[in-house]
């Protein structure tokens, strides 16, 4: 490359730092200066609005919770208690709900999300990889509530009288994990609630796995296939390790998704405000709390301990949000470390 | 001139015509209960048809509609909780009931045909309580003695969100037994100490129906409809009655409404033979003063019309239309405290 002093660039190139300062830029550019701030400020503006928005919905969540903070305080957090009619409320039980099918969605989800894209990039004949993908990602066109609706007439009725007896009978016998499947086969509860939800995270971890997979540069793995690599060892030394910070933003990107769902949730989990310890047990989530409760709630208290609720929803969020990007960070600053 | 041009000049003039054809109706709006929807509805639809003046209503539940007509944005509310005569003085509010109907227990054991279980509002209690927790438990067996109850725990179905359903059921349950008033209370959303919650009517019906050896309450309207067994219940009187259109028209016979202060009046637990014991009324509420009085003159005409050609249909419903006596003292109430902006009555 070689190099064009300045003073040789010829007129109709100059972008206007020599000579603005005597003549001023060139009609050309005078035309178009408006039109480029006007497109500045614009973008600067919509980038602002969502900053502001962010801000006006937390502040409106703690103006609306503002009279349950007076009268519960830092308790919220910690009571189990859901009483409207003695107004004492408590978180407990639905961010134990949110969290235990968010967790339930995702070591279920994942690694089915997993198997699923390893087998369209890998395994999968040429012919079967479009219309497999496709239907992946038709799972994830599909609307919630439709989720809501099979899982508790199709899905439950099948789950409580085949999966749910056996599982007590079998998995209900281990010694201390036996307590997360004790109880009557209901059909509904927190196990259903979180089967519902793996099977709506599935799409969206498949379809960002997949497009990582098959990014990896093909001359990493036909190296290790000439090594005598079997495939399971290519997959597991150089496909993931190439792929880890997205395999890690689509988990995450899924587990924002079961954190936040609320009809599917709703229908299946059984909205019972009590805690148990197993997982055949009805609970409840924070937003089945939230879409079942606030249209009714009487009384300004009930209405803002809703409201309260949503906010810490909205500081889960936050917080796993943050967590995420942290671990984004301590990998590819390990990879950084690496090569 | 060519046929694009004119497409759209019909089309202009269609819209034009119809949207100045829809502004001679004034349309009436509402919000509130989902317990009255059906009836509601259908009222609206005959009304329509027979007068062309619509009637939008909102399912949005007793304490929805309680918080939009206090916000003004409804012109009447709609709440199976009446209101106390305090909060009604304090918002300028008026109620009055529009239909009657029953909350009936459903349950779901195999082999049990409908109308074979008996229960009283003590035994109920209990279930809800998680005190019986079986359903050939001693209590429930000496009861029913000619049934074979078998041994299976016993699946308890409520409510999630808040309803006046479940007002009119623990109002009961309140009444009858006095560990479910100091320890749970009545509310249209309580700490229900055991089951499972379902989304609505139609959510408990569902769970009832496909739980084996569940138990829940509904609304008659959705027990029929969803073929749910119902049991047989002792009321005031100490007889067994089971639900349906004589027993409810039996407890609103009982009522006393004149007697009753902004007419609030809670049905459960009427005297009378055959009284059915969970009988509830939905109830109007409107503004004493309106600031649009042309839209309180047709909710009033709509419910005057439907008070006088409704009650086949709210028979076909399964509810109970308000009876003649109780029609008069409802519009003397709308006589004597409806007024406009400026003082003139609205009736």
């Amino acid at each position: 490359m070689s190099y064009v002093p300045v003073a040789q660039i010829p007129q109709s190139l100059d972008i206007g730092r020599t000579t603005s300062r005597k003549q001023g830029p060139p009609a050309a550019q005078r035309r178009y200066s408006w039109v480029d701030a006007f497109f500045r400020n614009l973008t600067r503006f919509f980038a602002l609005l969502v900053f502001s928005l962010l801000a006006a919905i937390m502040v409106s969540l703690l103006i609306g919770s503002w009279p349950a903070i007076q009268a519960t305080g830092i308790g919220f957090l910690f009571s189990s208690d859901w009483d409207p009619v003695k107004e004492k409320f408590g978180a407990v039980v639905p961010i134990y709900g949110t969290l235990m099918t968010s967790l339930i969605a995702m070591l279920i989800g994942v690694p089915v999300s997993f198997g699923i894209a390893l087998f369209l990039t890998e395994l999968a004949p040429g012919w079967l990889k479009r219309p497999l993908g496709t239907a992946v990602e038709l799972l994830a066109a599909v609307p919630s509530i439709i989720y809501g609706m099979w899982g508790l007439f199709v899905f439950a009725p099948i789950f409580q009288t085949h999966v749910q007896p056996l599982m007590i009978d079998s998995l209900g016998r281990i010694p201390l994990l036996g307590a997360l499947f004790e109880g009557p086969p209901l059909g509904i509860g927190m196990i259903t609630a979180g089967l519902i939800l793996s099977i709506m995270v599935i799409p969206f971890v498949t379809a960002v796995m997949r497009d990582v997979f098959e990014i990896v540069p093909s001359i990493d793995k036909e190296s290790a296939y000439a090594l005598g690599a079997t495939t399971w060892e290519v997959v597991w030394h150089v496909v993931l390790p190439y792929t880890k910070i997205g395999v890690v933003g689509g988990i995450m990107l899924g587990l924002g998704r079961a954190l936040g769902e609320t009809m599917a949730v709703t229908f299946v989990i059984g909205n019972a405000h009590r805690l148990s310890t197993s997982l055949m047990a009805p609970g409840n989530s924070i937003a089945s709390a939230l879409a079942n409760e606030f249209t009714e709630a009487v009384g300004d208290i009930y209405s803002s301990a809703l409201i309260e609720l949503g906010l810490v929803l909205f500081f889960i969020t936050s917080i796993v949000l943050a967590l995420s990007k942290l671990l984004l960070l301590r990998l590819s600053r390990l990879e950084g470390e690496r090569s | 001139m060519n046929f694009k041009r004119f497409s759209r000049f019909a089309a202009a003039a269609a819209a034009g015509a119809t949207l100045s054809f829809s502004c001679l109706a004034v349309d009436i709006t509402g919000a509130g209960a989902s317990f009255p929807y059906p009836i509601y509805t259908k009222w609206a639809d005959a009304y329509r048809k027979a007068t062309g003046v619509g009637l939008n209503y909102q399912s949005i539940g007793s304490g929805g509609g309680i918080k939009q007509i206090t916000a003004k944005t409804v012109d009447f509310g709609a709440s199976d909780m009446p209101m106390k005569p305090d909060d009604l003085e304090k918002n300028g509010l008026i109620q009055f009931p529009a239909i009657m109907g029953g909350v009936v227990p459903v349950y779901n054991v195999k082999g049990i045909e409908s109308g074979k279980v008996k229960l009283t509002g003590p035994l109920i209690a209990d279930i809800y309580l998680g005190k019986i927790k079986k359903w050939n438990d001693a209590a429930l067996v000496a009861l029913n003695k000619d049934v074979k109850l078998p041994d299976q725990a016993i699946s308890v179905v409520s409510r999630s969100d808040g309803s006046g359903t479940t007002f009119i059921f623990v109002n009961y349950l309140s009444k009858v037994s006095a560990e479910w008033r100091s320890t749970v209370g009545e509310g249209t959303s309580v700490k229900w100490p055991t089951g499972v919650g379902g989304k609505g009517n139609e959510g408990v019906a569902a769970y009832v129906g496909r739980i084996d050896g569940a138990i829940g309450y509904v609304e008659y309207a959705y027990a029929k409809q969803n073929k749910l067994a119902v049991a047989q219940m002792a009321n005031k009187d100490g007889q067994f009655v089971i639900p349906g259109d004589d027993s409810f028209k039996a407890a609103a016979a009982g009522a006393d409404w004149a007697k009753a202060p902004g007419m609030y009046l809670i049905l459960t637990d009427q005297a009378g033979k055959q009284s059915w014991p969970m009988t509830g009324a939905s109830f109007i509420l409107m503004h004493k003063t309106q600031a649009k009085a042309e839209n309180a003159r047709e909710v009033l005409k709509f419910f005057d019309w439907s008070f006088k050609n409704g009650g086949k249909m709210a028979d076909e419903l399964d509810y109970v239309p308000m009876p003649d006596p109780v029609i008069k003292i409802i519009q003397s109430e709308w006589k004597g405290k409806l007024r406009d902006a400026s003082g003139k009555p609205v009736y």
